[in-house]
Order: C-alpha cells, then structure tokens, then sequence
C-alpha cells in the first residue's frame, strides 16, 4: 500500500541543520551537567521531573506493592496465630532486655553529667517504605516513599532493624533518593567495639561487602570484629551497628591493611526502614544534673 | 491528528519503566539498553517526527529517574540520536545483521561515553554493569526492532486510512 502524505512526512528528514540542534543540546547538557556537579542549584528542576516520573515509579512498584499485600492479607489462621506467638515470645525477651536498657541508660546519664559531658538525646524515628525501583546499575541507590512534607532531608540516616542501611541524598516532594552504605561514593565513620579504635568504612560496589582502607599494618582489627557508627562528623548517630570484619589482609610492603566488612543491614532484600528524625528539642546539657545526683 | 507524536511517547516511557523494572540481583547487568535502543529506532524510522531534542528531554527524564548527573543521559542520547540522523538514510537499507551491528557500536559508543562523565566527575565504575547492557541490547535487538515495526506498521497504516 501506498503511504499516506502524513507518513512520508514522518519517514523523510527535512532538518536542514541537524549539527546545530546536536550542538545547541550537548552545550545545554554540558552547562547542566556542569553545574549540576559543582552546586545545588538544579535541585527544583530535578524535583519538577521527578514529580513527573513519579506515577511511572509507583506503576512499576505495584506489582511488588500487591505481591506484598497479598502476603500480609491472604495468610492461613494457623500461619497467623504461629507468627503471632513467635513475636509474642521475641517481645518479651526484648522487653526482659529493655528492663535493664533502662538503667543501663540511668547509670550512663549519671556518669555523662558527672563527667559534665554533653548528654546522648534519644533518636526519634519514623518508618519508610522502599519502592521496588531499580535505579542506575552503577550505582546503589534506593527510592523511598517519603518526601520533604514528611520531614525526609539531605543527609538523613537510614537504619533496619540490624543496622545502618544509609542516608537521604534528595529529598523530593512526593519520594526521595537514598544512597546505600556499599555504593562506592558512601563512607561512614565507625569505630571497632573491641577497642574504640575508629576508622572509616568505605562502599565497595558490591551489597554484601564493605571496605576500612584506611588502617595501618599495626592497627588491631581481626575477622569477627563488630563495627559500629562513632558518631564523629555528625551526620550518623553514634552505636549503630555498621557490619563486621570479615578479612584482614596486606602485603608486606602495604602502609596499609587491606579490611573488608559485612554490612550488618540486609541491603539486598529491603523493605522498610527506619529514618532517624532530627531530635524535636536539643537537650541543654545543664538541664541533666538536676536529677543526677540521687546516688 | 497528522503530527501525532503519543504513540512514541508511550513506548519511550515503556522502555523507561523497562529500565526501571526491578530484576534479580544476578541477571541485573544483563538488562539490555531499552531506553537507547528506542531512541535509535524512532530516530531511524521517523527522523521527521523525533530528533535531537526530543531525545535530549527523554534523557533528561531517565537522568531524574536514575539519579545520575542531570544532563548526562541527555546528552549521550543526544549524540547517539544525532548520528543516527546523519545515516538514517544508509542504515535504513541495511540488512538486519549489518543494523544490529550498528545498533551494538552506538550502544557501545553511548556507554563509552557515559563512562568518560563518570571518570570525570569521579565515579568511574568497570565491570559487568557497564558492558552488559551493550552486549545485552545487540542480543535483544531483532526482537525490538520486530515489535516496534509491527507498532509503527499499524500507526501508519491507521493514519492513511484516515487521510
């Protein structure tokens, strides 16, 4: 058949300067790219396109989303009341655990205000669900169903429930982007819980390993050891745990040892996770010795 | 109804949310490059409809939707949209072999170039994930090109009946 005049019309190329649009664009995108590197200026224009894409996001989440309301909706009785006095039987160790959490916290308060140090204020935290979006390959970054109006911010820390998972990199209006603790431009600052000795845990590319590059041939870390966050930088909340070492190696000739670590957080099949919030009101140090000196 | 362009839009955001789509951890870097291969599709068959700049606003979205430097996808789909013009005319009578090879060294040459920013800008990664998609989207490309012709077929033949 023969095409119609609209068709030859999409089939042949009229554009006499096909250079100058290439041209216009790679300058646009290389200004964009320039200043998106140096500055945070883009972040309404990027905020705007994601608000668009956003409906595509939670199309391509919804089949997860229903696969796992039909987990939570259409379970068995027995599987139920089995899973119910499973977590009624972790509730009470936990709650065992708590009791002595409590003076544990009392006895660390006293010993803050007596050494007049500044006191440790409880996190706040709320929950955030992560959309089954697969982002660039390249790199390990999750979407997450929290926005700005919830309070999500650059640079919020995220946690499950064994430990850190990473921290908000934008926060848009209707979803945000997190990187993950492995993505090769993430470090976190942690200390061994063995010794105190701190160090900085850095991504790997990978989502079951972590590396320390920066420990001498003379620091004292061995396989098995806990990392946890050492609070220095200010942007993790001290004592969450961050991974374990899993190998200690070094040539002879290394300054440095070559440490890698397990992240404690399951980061291959995440859910839901724990966004630590800013405390509502920062605590006075001076406020504490008013109830210390009970002993 | 004679410059309808939405068909095309659907498929773009199709073979975005095909990027999108969360895979297994193993067969990750296998996904093949959909978003590209669109672009040098549309770019190839209808050069009067979709160019340069309509492949520069897509990249721009898959930029937003990977979180990768604004403007890097935008500009490789750019140029990959740009060579594709210049030799719409002689790729168009290639044979499917030849095309595919075409459609491997575009894809590659799109990577290559995604890789230039990354190193620039520090974040350069090499591995499976970076090459997989263009070995991936060579594989991949006889089955694309044979839906998205039967797509176009019928939009063509759809709109001379109107006429």
């Amino acid at each position: 058949m023969a095409p119609s005049s609209a068709d030859s019309e999409a089939r042949t190329y009229r554009n006499a300067s096909p250079g100058l649009a290439f041209f216009l664009t790679s300058v646009l995108s290389a200004v964009l790219m320039f200043v998106d590197h140096r500055s945070d200026y883009l972040g309404q224009l990027r905020g705007w396109l994601g608000t668009a894409i956003h409906p595509l996001q939670l199309a391509i989440n919804s089949p997860a989303a229903g696969l796992h309301w039909m987990r939570e909706n259409l379970v068995l009785r027995n599987t139920l009341i089995a899973e119910n006095a499973t977590l009624r039987k972790q509730a009470l160790v936990q709650a065992v655990q708590l009791q002595r959490m409590a003076a544990l916290q009392a006895e660390n308060r006293r010993l803050r205000a007596l050494l007049d140090s500044r006191a440790r204020i409880p996190d706040r935290i709320t929950v955030g669900r992560i959309l089954a979006v697969d982002m660039d390959p390249l790199r390990h970054r999750v979407v997450l169903d929290k926005g700005s109006p919830q309070g999500t911010h650059a640079g919020q820390v995220l946690l499950d429930a064994n430990g850190v998972v990473g921290q908000v990199m934008r926060a848009q209006v209707y979803s945000s982007e997190a990187i993950l603790i492995t993505d090769p431009d993430h470090a976190v600052p942690v200390e061994v819980v063995r010794n105190g000795m701190r160090s900085i845990a850095v991504g790997t590319g990978r989502l079951d390993q972590l590396s320390l590059p920066f420990l001498t041939r003379n620091a004292d870390v061995k396989a098995g050891d806990l990392l946890v966050t050492s609070g220095l930088g200010g942007e993790f909340p001290a004592g969450y745990p961050v991974g374990t070492v899993t190998s200690v190696d070094g040539s002879e000739g290394d300054a440095f040892l070559e440490v890698m670590a397990k992240p404690a957080a399951s980061l291959d099949r995440l859910h839901e996770v724990l966004l630590v919030l800013p405390p509502a009101v920062a605590v006075e140090p001076k406020a504490e010795p008013a109830e210390a000196p009970a002993p | 109804m004679r410059n309808a362009r939405w068909p095309v839009w659907c498929i773009m955001l199709l073979a975005l949310a095909l990027e999108l789509l969360p895979l297994p951890e193993l067969v990750r870097p296998l996904r093949p490059a959909f978003t590209t291969m669109t672009v040098i599709y549309w770019t190839l068959m209808w050069p009067g409809r979709f160019g340069i700049f309509t492949a520069f606003v897509f990249g721009l979205l898959i930029d937003v939707a990977h979180g990768s430097l604004l403007g890097q996808h935008a500009l490789t789909l750019g140029m990959v949209s740009y060579l594709v013009l210049r030799l719409h005319l002689q790729l168009r009578v290639f044979p499917l072999w030849q095309l595919t090879l075409a459609v491997f060294a575009l894809v590659f040459l799109e990577s290559f170039l995604l890789l230039w920013i990354d190193g620039a800008t520090g974040h350069a990664t090499l591995g499976p994930q970076r090459w997989g998609p263009v070995f991936a989207a060579a594989l991949f490309w006889p089955l694309v090109m044979a839906g998205m012709d039967r797509v176009r077929e019928r939009l063509e033949r759809r709109r001379s009946s109107f006429s």
